[in-house]
C-alpha cells in the first residue's frame, strides 16, 4: 500500500470534523426560528437526499456488485413494508438484508 | 460538566422502533469487514470509526487505500461527501445552545453530528428541557459512536466468516433505512420538496461532476425547496 494507513484515517478524520466545526461556529448567529434556519434545514435534507440517491443508483463497495434493478427492487419494496407496517424501521431495515443476499446469491 | 441525568437520557433513546442502531450496525460490521479486507489491523479499525464516525467518508478511505490514492486526493474526496454535515450541524445546534454550557463543549459535542443520532435529536429536542439539551445530544451521540465501534470490531472479527452476498446485504441496510426516514420526513410542502429535488438534482449533477454531485445537488434543491416553500406558507 502506498501511503501510510494511520495519516490515511488521520486526514479522513480531519476532512469529516472541518464540516462539523464550521457548522457550529455559522450555528452560533442563527436563532432557530429564523428564515435562514429553515433554508439550512431544507439543505441538510436535499443534501442527504442526494447522497442517499448516490449511494443506491451510483454505488461505491459492495453494493456496485448487484445490478441496478435489483438494487431497485429491494429499496421499493421495503419501502412499501415500511408504510404500511405502521412506520416500523426494524422490519424494513431486516428485510432489505435478507432480500438484497437472497437475490444476489440467487439470481 | 455534563449533567449525568440527561446524559443517560439521550444514551437510552438508542433502542426503540425507530432508532437506526441496525442500520448503524450493519454498516459498521461492513466497514469492519472491509478494513480488515484491505490490511487495516483492529487499532487502525477501531481508531477509524471512532474519529471519523461517518459512513461515506469512511468507505471513500477503503477505496482510496486500495486504488492508492494520495493523500489530498483522500482529503478532497472526504471533504465533499461528507460536506452534509455542515448544514446538518447548523440546522441542529441552535436548538442545543445554552449560556450556561461551555463553548468547548459544543465543539466536542459536534463530532456526534452523523445521521443516526442528528434524526434522533430532530425528533426528541422539544420534550427536552433546553438548559439540559446539549448533554441529552451527548447521550445520544455517544450511544450511537458506540454502536459504530462495537459493530466495527465485530464485523472485523467475523470478516472472514461473511460471504459476498452477505456483504451486500449489509451494505443495503443503511440506504434503506435513510430512504424510509427521507419519506417518514416529508411532512410540509418544503420538507418534501427538499427530499424530492435532492434526489433529482443529485442524480443530475452527477452527471456532471460525480465529485460534486452531492454538495451541488443539495444546495440547489434545498434553496428551490426553501422559495417555493416561504411562498406556500411553508
Amino acid at each position: 500500500m502506498a501511503i501510510n494507513i494511520v495519516l490515511a484515517i488521520i486526514v479522513t478524520s480531519l476532512a469529516t470534523y472541518i464540516s462539523r466545526f464550521l457548522g457550529v461556529i455559522t450555528s452560533k448567529k442563527i436563532k432557530e426560528n429564523s428564515k435562514i434556519f429553515r433554508w439550512f434545514n431544507c439543505l441538510a435534507y436535499s443534501t442527504l437526499s442526494a447522497l442517499l440517491v448516490r449511494i443506491i443508483v451510483f454505488p461505491i463497495g459492495a453494493l456496485a456488485e448487484v445490478d441496478y434493478l435489483t438494487r431497485f427492487t429491494v429499496v421499493f419494496i421495503c419501502l412499501i413494508v415500511f408504510l404500511i407496517g405502521k412506520r416500523n424501521f426494524v422490519y424494513p431495515t431486516i428485510l432489505s438484508a435478507l432480500l438484497l443476499a437472497f437475490l444476489s446469491s440467487n439470481f | 460538566m455534563i449533567n449525568t441525568k440527561y446524559f443517560l437520557k439521550g444514551f437510552a433513546s438508542v433502542k426503540g422502533v425507530d432508532s437506526p442502531a441496525i442500520a448503524l450496525a450493519a454498516s459498521f460490521i461492513a466497514i469492519g469487514a472491509l478494513f480488515k479486507s484491505i490490511g487495516l489491523n483492529i487499532q487502525e479499525s477501531i481508531f477509524s470509526t471512532f474519529l471519523t464516525y461517518a459512513l461515506p467518508g469512511s468507505l471513500i478511505m477503503a477505496e482510496s487505500l486500495i486504488v492508492g490514492a494520495s493523500l489530498l486526493n483522500i482529503f478532497l474526496a472526504v471533504w465533499l461527501v461528507n460536506a452534509r454535515l455542515y448544514p446538518m450541524t447548523v440546522s441542529l445546534f441552535p436548538l442545543l445552545t445554552h449560556k450556561s454550557q461551555p463553548k468547548l463543549k459544543y465543539y466536542l459535542a459536534c463530532h456526534f453530528i452523523a445521521v443516526s443520532a442528528w434524526l434522533i435529536m430532530k425528533k426528541n429536542y422539544k420534550s427536552v428541557e433546553r438548559k439540559y439539551r446539549l448533554d441529552f445530544w451527548i447521550g445520544v451521540g455517544a450511544a450511537n459512536l458506540s454502536v459504530a465501534v462495537s459493530a466495527t470490531v465485530l464485523g472485523f472479527f467475523i470478516a472472514d466468516h461473511l460471504n459476498k452476498d452477505m456483504m451486500i446485504g449489509l451494505a443495503i441496510v443503511n440506504p434503506v433505512y435513510f430512504t424510509c426516514v427521507m419519506v417518514g420526513a416529508m411532512k410540509t410542502i418544503q420538507m418534501s420538496l427538499a427530499v424530492i429535488l435532492g434526489s433529482m438534482f443529485g442524480i443530475l449533477f452527477y452527471f456532471i461532476s460525480p465529485e460534486w454531485c452531492i454538495l451541488l445537488g443539495g444546495l440547489t434543491a434545498g434553496t428551490l425547496a426553501f422559495f417555493i416553500g416561504e411562498l406556500n406558507g411553508n
